[in-house]
């Protein structure tokens, strides 16, 4: 079961993952993050502290971004993985592909440079 | 078999005591005019009139009583026809009689007599066979308690009977005492007749018409033989006179009685019969959408006969009932009108806002009545109509029109409500059993794929002098979205894959088959590892829907310079044991997973590694779902318990090493029921 939770600050989209992501639960994450890009949201941080396991299918939904993102100039940045969350991304190669930080001040950082 | 001749039996029996009765009895008479003393016995008449009786009895509780198939108008007919074959025997010996005019024949008391005895005989017939037939009327829906009163009024008329043979004349006062005893039992029995509320309009006329000539056999018979013992009783007293017996006496006042008040009872229940009849047809009108379900085909077949059912119930002339679906347009099912009138009506109503038409609550007859006046060309000049709910959920209205100003009433409003209530039931059960019988398809559909992806992993690993392989693979769903697979490029070097599809269940599986299509393909071709994954790569991307991968480890084993080339595509670190210095690590190297980067980046994001390896060494090669297996407190197996486990048998063969691990597995699962598909495969070189 996963709750995602989102506020707006300086332009700035944050959706905190609350919970477990497994492959019925990605379809809300996937929902969320459609919903901030429809919003039109150029920055979006995805907090992670919360987020206690991500499956194979709750990985691909950040991938499947990445395309759309990168068309359409959103930066997005994730921060706060705990060791094992982190070591599902580092695996698969994600690491490489998505930016990740470790709190949230480096990743608003992060955010803003990118998106310049 | 039996019956029939316990029938003739009993029938010889009676006509037997018969005989003998008119003999003895002509013969006592015979010397009593004579003034002689008779050579048999006074009290042999009635003994075997006794005798008489009683065989009449079981004759006729053999013939009327156990015969199942008899229905009530049945029974009163079979009453009837033995009261006309014993009247019509009777009116041809009068005929004889009146034939013979003044003779000395006719008037001879020892004649008369004989024929007194025929009409006694064929009377007291009649009377046990209406009696027992009144039985079968009486205790129908029987109660312990009724059935007790019977059988109590049934041992006092055998009494009666057998007092009479020894005691005769019907004056004292035990006589009097069962005779009031017999009526009082009687007047209780005669008060059951739950039997005529189930007899229909057109049955009641004939059962009137049976009882009314049965009232004609009754009072003729007791005519008949009143006047003959009249005439024989001058002369002598020496015969067996019927009215000085309790018995026939009260046998004749219960048959009479009940015969009466089932005749009353049937009058003034006439008028009613067509409200008893209705809620009959409402109980099988019920029956027959419920059961409709189980036989119909169709739900189509369900709103016929809600429809025809509700028309006839109400007694309304026409009905429609329109179906609302949300992916098709609505279908309008019509009875006793047509489709165009339907929809003319439903407009009027429409345009003229009428409210509270889909509304239960409210009696809703009289509104639309007044608004139906007001369309054109209509016919029908009342309207009932109600919601179909099923879940909660309104899917049609059921209407209900009539020719006749102000149709209905509160009772059919009730009436059409049940019905609509049950055909809400009905369609939802009939949804329901439809989706049943998909469910089913679709299992056994899941069953075969899960046949054909069975076959899509290696029965047979490839194994050579250098090492050997074991696997082994289990999905959480029917179909999974593992692989594994080995194949031989040439004689010294063998191709060896483990993948893992993200997601699980079917579409994993239909990716899975891509994946084996693709490393058959390009693993002929002797391509080096990292030509292997971007190729690969570059198929699966146009594959793989959006948000899927494949995670992936592509081994190529060259068994003359002893060296694993290998890359790994975002899967599960490999672990591996080194014999020489007996230690134990993952290999950790990057790699990102297949079908991720629809792009020729791919290539720089994926790296190939080497090593050398000697005998004794181990790899274990693994899917998530091995270290992701979680114990009953949801921690997981992870990488440091997989290692463990692995150095516990280092140095075991393949097989043995593989069937440890998952052995392990389950152990600490603590289940059989897993939620996610693990594969190992374990390579150990020689």
């Amino acid at each position: 079961m996963v709750q995602i939770k989102r506020l707006q600050e300086d332009g700035i989209d944050t959706l905190a993952v609350i919970g477990e992501i497994d492959a019925s639960s990605s379809i809300e994450l996937d929902l969320s993050i459609a919903k901030s890009v429809g919003e039109g949201f150029k920055k979006i941080l995805v907090d992670c502290s919360s987020l206690e396991y991500i499956s194979s299918a709750g990985l691909g939904v950040f991938m499947s971004y990445i395309e759309e993102f990168k068309d359409k100039g959103i930066s997005m940045v994730m921060f706060g993985l705990n060791e094992k969350v982190a070591n599902n991304f580092s695996i698969l190669g994600l690491a490489d592909l998505l930016h990740i930080c470790g709190t949230k001040e480096e990743a608003k950082q992060l955010v803003n440079e990118l998106s310049i | 078999m039996r019956a029939r001749a316990l029938i003739r039996i009993t029938f010889l029996g009676a006509f037997i005591a018969w005989l003998v009765l008119i003999f003895s009895d002509v013969t006592i008479l015979f010397s009593d005019i004579r003034g002689l003393h008779p050579d048999i016995p006074v009290w042999l008449p009635r003994f075997v009139f006794d005798l008489y009786v009683l065989c009449l009895f079981y004759y006729y509780k053999f013939k009327i009583e156990k015969e199942e198939s008899l229905n009530f108008t049945d029974l009163l007919w079979r009453v009837f026809a033995t009261g006309l074959v014993a009247t019509v025997v009777s009116l041809g010996l009068r005929l004889i009689l009146f034939l013979l005019g003044d003779t000395a024949l006719a008037t001879n008391i020892l004649f008369t007599d004989v024929v007194y005895h025929i009409n006694l005989a064929l009377f007291l017939s009649f009377l046990m066979a209406a009696f027992t037939s009144w039985k079968r009327l009486i205790l129908y829906q029987k109660s312990k308690w009724l059935i007790r009163v019977w059988t109590v009024f049934e041992f006092t008329l055998l009494f009666a009977l057998l007092y009479d043979s020894i005691n005769s004349g019907a004056n004292g006062t035990l006589s009097t005492i069962i005779a009031v005893l017999l009526g009082g039992l009687g007047l209780v029995l005669t008060a059951n007749m739950k039997w005529v509320a189930y007899l229909n309009f057109k049955q009641k006329w004939t059962s009137l018409l049976l009882l009314l000539l049965a009232f004609f056999y009754l009072g003729y018979f007791f005519y008949t033989t009143t006047r003959l013992a009249d005439f024989i009783g001058i002369q002598s007293t020496s015969f067996l006179d019927f009215r000085e017996h309790t018995f026939s006496l009260s046998i004749f006042g219960f048959v009479m009685v009940y015969s009466l008040f089932s005749f009353l009872v049937i009058l003034f229940n006439l008028p009613t019969s067509s409200v008893f009849e209705q809620k009959l047809e409402e109980v099988v009108n019920f029956q027959r959408i419920s059961q409709s379900i189980q036989t119909e085909q169709s739900e189509e077949s369900v709103y016929n006969i809600l429809l025809e059912s509700s028309v006839s119930s109400v007694f309304a002339d026409a009905a429609w009932l329109e179906i609302k679906s949300a992916s098709e347009e609505d279908r309008l099912f019509t009875y006793g009108i047509s489709e165009p009138e339907a929809r003319a009506i439903q407009e009027h109503v429409f345009n003229n806002k009428i409210k509270g038409v889909l509304d239960q609550g409210v009696d809703k007859t009289k509104n639309l009545s007044k608004h139906l006046g007001t369309l054109k060309g209509a016919r029908f000049r009342s309207l009932l109509s109600f919601p179909i709910v099923v879940k909660g959920e309104a899917i049609g209205t059921l209407a209900i029109l009539k020719e006749l100003p102000e149709g209905f009433n509160k009772e059919m409003t009730r009436v059409v409500s049940t019905f609509a209530n049950q055909a809400g039931i009905s369609i939802e059960n009939f949804r329901l059993l439809e989706e049943a019988f998909q469910n089913e398809r679709y299992k056994e559909e899941l069953k075969i794929a899960k046949t054909v992806q069975k076959s899509l992993l290696p029965e047979n690993l490839e194994s050579n002098d250098d090492f050997d392989i074991a696997a082994f693979s289990q999905s959480a769903d029917e179909v999974g979205g593992d692989y594994y697979d080995t194949i031989r490029i040439n004689d010294h070097k063998v191709a060896l894959i483990i993948a893992d599809v993200s997601g699980k269940g079917t579409t994993a599986a239909f990716h899975m088959s891509q994946m084996k299509g693709i490393f058959h393909s390009l693993a002929q071709q002797e391509l080096d590892p990292h030509e292997f994954m971007v190729r690969a790569n570059q198929a699966l991307v146009f594959c793989l829907e959006r948000g899927s991968f494949i995670s992936a480890i592509y081994f190529v084993v060259d068994s003359k310079s002893r060296e694993i080339t290998y890359c790994r595509a975002g899967h599960c670190p490999v672990l591996y044991y080194t014999c020489a210095t007996d230690k134990s690590a993952y290999l950790q190297d990057k790699g990102a997973a297949l079908g991720m980067v629809k792009n020729k980046t791919y290539c720089n994001m994926i790296d190939v590694y080497q090593l050398k390896y000697e005998k004794g060494d181990v790899m274990v090669l693994y899917t998530d779902g091995i270290t992701e297996a979680n114990d009953s407190k949801g921690e997981e197996f992870g990488y440091e318990n997989l290692e463990k486990t692995i150095l516990e048998v280092k140095n075991k063969d393949a097989k043995e090493i593989q069937e440890h691990l998952i052995s392990r597995l389950y152990e600490y699962s603590g289940t059989d029921d897993i939620n996610d598909d693990f594969t190992t495969m374990i390579v150990r070189f020689k």
